[in-house]
């Protein structure tokens, strides 16, 4: 199976704050890892560092085998035309949406593709209606994102970052903002695209998502992998104190089965 | 009081005061396209976090905002020529005072608008492989931009009136016109109401085109 994630004992600090004490993630072609752990753990710092919205403190990434970052005299530098093309096939969906309010539907997800890629008007622009269409809002194209739902906003944000033709997605806790009758929506169409073989790492709190949908569970604590495995088990039978706990606390209010 | 008004003077004289009319809007558009060019750059150096760049960006806003401009004018006309030995025309000398200043303000205009956008959008820019200038210009600038139209615009009127300045140098613009006429005429009275009376008419209906381009923006606030 072909790795398209690597990090390799990647730390980050913010001054005197070490979030991160060295990841060692690998994530394979088609694979969906959910990444759990409680507010502050640093779940959203180590999708960042994938795609280098932040840059690691130490530690390398690797994205289909190539490191990102070039090594002079024991240092790391980054080139940010680099990043910026690396951020192309690594697409980052946000809890805020973060739709361009002066764009219709369309010209939100023709945009990256106009501005970055440097395709046609016409190539993006029937690109962006098929990748509209794969989130259902097709006839949404020309309207303005202040006139969607959250549920409807979130989708064109998946659609914007899928027109970039991405070999990895990572989804920043995509429902926490969403009113709850709004989150199905939303869970439905990245299932969809986790079954038509997308790489997703996922920082979500919906558990059954993680149950259904995810390969591969990370539970992140003190800035560690703490405990990892396939849901059914990891979910049902956690191995560590840590992981119980922050379950438990997940599922207090839960009706019994 | 019962003066008896002469208008007849001013208006025998009305190519006077359309030369100075039209050196008023010389005045005008240069600086205003100066001052509120340069004023995006530096309000754009502004909201960088590099100190190298930012820290000498506010210093220049610091320092032409707080030096006024009259000052400026009579500094860059009467000293500037003896420091450098480069002569400055009134015109010259007046442009770089009104352009400096307008440049500090609206670089501040500027500055808040980039601010005032959530950084969410810029985070949303640089997930899709867009480098910072090109979120700066296709994302921040067309919202910012409209956010602070009403405040470049009262900004624009400004700059308009503070043309007056350059009288100081004698450079030809409306208020210098009316000296002329109202000192070979002794009709100080009519010359100066008229200059009052021109500013007026030119600035009213575009005021009141900027309150209907608010109301416009308001009601297109998304
Ligand atoms: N840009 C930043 N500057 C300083 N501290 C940060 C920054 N981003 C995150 N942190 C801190 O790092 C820790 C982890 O944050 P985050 O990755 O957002 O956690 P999570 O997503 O798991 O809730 C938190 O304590 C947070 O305050
Ligand atoms: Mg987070």
């Amino acid at each position: 199976m072909i790795e398209l994630v690597r990090t390799e004992n990647l730390h980050k600090r913010f001054g005197e704050l070490e979030v991160l004490k060295g990841i060692d993630l690998s994530v394979s072609e088609g694979e969906t890892v959910v990444l759990l752990g409680s507010s502050g753990s640093g779940k959203s710092t180590l999708l960042r560092c994938i795609n280098f919205m932040e840059t690691p403190s130490s530690g390398r990434v690797f994205i289909r085998g190539e490191a990102v970052g070039t090594e002079r005299a024991g240092k790391l530098t980054y080139n940010q035309a680099d990043l910026c093309q690396l951020r192309t096939k690594v697409g980052m969906v946000f809890q805020h949406f973060n739709l361009f309010p002066h764009m219709t539907v369309l010209q939100n997800v023709m945009e990256g593709q106009l501005t970055v890629l440097k395709r046609s008007r016409k190539e993006a622009g029937e690109k962006s209606l098929a990748q509209l269409d794969r989130v259902g809002l097709a006839d949404k194209a020309g309207e303005y994102p202040s006139r969607l739902s959250g549920g409807q906003k979130q989708r064109v944000a998946i659609a914007r970052a899928l027109a970039m033709d991405p070999r990895v997605m990572l989804f920043d806790e995509v429902t926490s903002a969403l009113d709850p009758e709004l989150v199905g929506e939303v869970l439905k169409t990245m299932r969809q695209l986790a079954l038509e073989g997308m790489t997703m790492i996922c920082v979500t709190h919906e558990l059954g998502f993680a149950y259904h949908v995810a390969n591969r569970v990370l539970f992140l604590n003190d800035g560690a992998i703490h405990e990892e495995g396939n849901p059914q088990q990891v979910l049902r039978n956690p191995q560590t104190q840590r992981m119980r706990e922050f379950l438990e606390g997940h599922s207090l209010f839960k009706l019994p089965d | 009081m019962d003066y008896n008004w002469d208008f007849a003077t001013i208006i025998q004289n009305w190519r006077v005061f359309w030369t100075g009319l039209q050196g008023t809007l010389l005045m005008f558009s240069v600086t205003v396209a100066l001052g509120m060019s340069g004023g995006f750059i530096v309000g754009v150096m502004r909201y960088l976090k590099s100190p190298l760049i930012a820290w000498p960006a506010r210093a220049f806003v610091e320092f032409f905002r707080n030096v006024p401009v009259l000052v400026q004018i009579v500094w860059f006309y009467y000293a500037f020529p003896i420091l450098t030995g480069i002569e400055t025309s009134p015109f010259l000398a007046a442009v770089l005072g009104i352009s400096l200043n307008t440049m500090a303000f609206s670089a501040e205009i500027y500055r808040a608008g980039i601010q005032s956008i959530d950084a969410g959008q810029w985070e949303a820019g640089k997930a899709i492989g867009m480098s910072f200038q090109q979120t700066l210009r296709r994302i921040i600038m067309p919202v910012a931009l409209k956010r602070v139209l009403p405040a470049l615009t009262n900004r624009g009127i400004e700059v308009f009136k503070m043309s007056t300045l350059a009288s100081v140098v004698a450079y030809v613009e409306t208020l210098n016109q009316a000296k002329l006429i109202a000192d070979l005429n002794y009709n100080p009275i009519e010359s100066y109401t008229a200059v009052a009376l021109i500013f007026f008419v030119v600035l009213f209906p575009v005021v009141q085109a900027t309150y209907a381009l608010e109301r416009v923006l308001k009601r297109g606030d998304r």
